[in-house]
């Protein structure tokens, strides 16, 4: 039926003999929330750079479908081209909220930055989506003039996920997005987040070493060590029968409380 | 005024003046765009116009005829110095008389005067990236002149709208040159901002501790940036000039005596003056 968004075919980006990201391939299908497993090291960020355009990879293929049915070459596309993708096509959610976040500018104009990217000139308009999204993301829409910095981790990371989908994107990426925050605001974002995601029908590629976040957020799984992927299948799939012996390690290690 | 002996026409060196104008050759070619020149040490502090004299240094001649305004005014303590560094170095004609000069070299004003063709319209910088504000990086906001990134300039002016009520920006509002580049106008009020617009005279940028050129040719267009449901405006004043009445000029507040009595004036000295029938 449908086509896959997002194509890699033997993407490798060697830092050095053997480290980085080696002849990877993978499809994301509109919809899908894909997570990548692994240990630290294994290649999963070096992935997510690479498929998101942030870095451009030593060989193999990258092929995105927008949402006009443009087949873009992510290898060989110029660098404007792919700023231009960044901005309404992607969504880039970072583990440190303050790396994706302007935090000397209002809540909401880190929401409106997007839109006035993408030409939207009506400040009335661009306010009142900003509260719409505050309020998706479950922030108090009063707060909308406040700065980032004086906002709680869970809420500055939450303004980075409503900052990131106020223009639609079609394909996110998000590095660790629960990561440094304790377990009922992990609880609470993962909420949000499958909710959006469901709503939206947004493509996700997730990488994460958490794997209640795998199983809860992701529909397939990759598993990476040392650069490549050794498994892969649906994610109950793959954490209830895990075959290679490196997932099954993993899997052993979530700890059980009964 | 007395020759100067043992300094080149100008103060600056001919190799010098050659490269500032080549530089200021693809400052007009490309409206807008900031074109790095290696900046010379002046004998002058960085901030006092250090940019906008080496413009001067490098485009006067024999034949022209200087004016400088600091905030409009031709008697304040740098218009007057820098005046007098020319008429020194170069021995050119000086004149307070916005029509009678060819070269205007300006610190934050344009005159009210409007300007004509020929005229050369000097302005001193202090920080010539409009985008540094957002954007510590130089060679980030380099990418997001070349690639046209601008949407956040526009957070800046957001932020003027949530905060104040209304765009709040009244000095370095920034403009658009020719379609293409966004501009910082050096701090000039907004009020004059709509004067850069397809204006006659050719306007010449210098930020001598930047080291940056840029320029608007003659008859440029310069857009303001604003939102469409909260339009570029420049200031009104409930009052007029209290010297010469005028009602469509620049006004500054002026404090006349140590019990707090004040008087609002126009900024452009010889605006007024030649109103009140002063002008030689």
């Amino acid at each position: 039926m449908r086509e896959p968004i997002l194509t890699a075919r033997d993407v490798t980006r060697e830092y050095a003999p053997g480290q980085g990201c080696l002849g990877v391939s993978l499809d994301v299908w509109p919809g899908e929330v894909l997570g990548i497993v692994g240990e630290s090291g294994s290649g999963k960020s070096t992935l997510l750079r690479l498929l998101s355009g942030q870095e451009s990879p030593d060989s193999g293929t990258l092929q995105f479908i927008d949402r006009h049915q443009t087949v873009w070459d992510l290898c060989s596309s110029s660098e404007s081209d792919l700023r231009y993708l960044g901005r309404t096509e992607f969504g880039i959610i970072h583990q440190n909220p303050r790396d994706g976040l302007r935090l000397r500018i209002s809540a909401g104009g880190n929401i409106g930055e997007r839109l006035m990217g993408v030409g939207e000139r009506h400040y009335g308009d661009i306010r009142a989506e900003a509260e719409k999204w505050l309020a998706e993301v479950e922030i108090d829409p009063s707060r909308i003039d406040d700065r980032p910095a004086v906002f709680s981790g869970g809420m500055q990371q939450r303004l980075q996920i409503a900052r990131n989908l106020v223009t639609h994107p079609k394909l996110v990426f998000m590095d660790e997005p629960t990561g440094g925050l304790d377990v009922s605001v992990q609880a609470k974002l993962l909420d949000t987040l499958k909710r959006l995601v469901h709503d939206l029908g947004i493509s996700v590629v997730i990488v994460t070493h958490d794997m209640g976040v795998a199983r809860l957020l992701a529909d397939r799984l990759l598993v990476m060590k040392s650069g490549q992927v050794i498994e892969s299948g649906l994610t109950d799939q793959v954490l209830d029968d895990p075959h290679a012996a490196y997932t099954q390690q993993l899997v052993a290690s979530i700890l059980q409380v009964n | 005024m007395s020759e100067l002996t043992g300094y080149n026409f100008a103060y600056l060196d001919e190799q010098t003046k050659r490269m500032i104008r080549r530089g200021l050759l693809k400052a007009v070619a490309v409206p807008g765009l900031q074109v790095p020149f290696g900046g010379r040490e002046m004998p002058l502090p960085y901030g006092w116009g250090t940019g906008g004299i080496q413009v001067t240094a490098a485009i006067i001649g024999d034949d022209d005829c200087l004016k400088v305004i600091d905030q409009g005014a031709d008697d304040t303590t740098n218009a007057v110095s820098i005046r007098r560094f020319f008429a020194k170095t170069a021995q050119v004609a000086t004149t307070e008389v916005t029509e009678d000069a060819s070269i205007i070299q300006t610190r934050h004003r344009i005159p009210e005067t409007p300007l004509v063709s020929g005229q050369i319209l000097v302005y001193q910088v202090p920080i010539p990236e409009p985008l540094r504000f957002i954007e510590p990086r130089e060679t980030e906001t380099r990418k997001m002149h070349a690639l046209s990134e601008y949407g956040v300039m526009h957070v800046k002016l957001y932020e003027d709208i949530a905060q104040f009520g209304q765009i709040a920006t009244a000095y370095a509002y920034p403009v658009m040159v020719n379609g293409r580049y966004v501009m910082d106008p050096s701090p000039i009020p907004k009020f004059d901002n709509p004067k850069m617009h397809q204006n006659p005279a050719l306007q010449l940028f210098g930020a001598g501790r930047e080291k940056r050129l840029y320029a608007v040719p003659p008859y440029t267009d310069v857009v303001s940036l604003d939102f469409e449901d909260h339009p570029f405006e420049i200031q009104r004043w409930d009052g007029v000039c209290e010297l010469c009445g005028a009602d469509d000029t620049f006004l500054d507040e002026v404090v006349v005596d140590d019990q707090g009595a004040r008087m609002f004036v126009c900024s452009d000295t010889h605006h007024c003056r030649s109103r009140r029938g002063e002008d030689a």
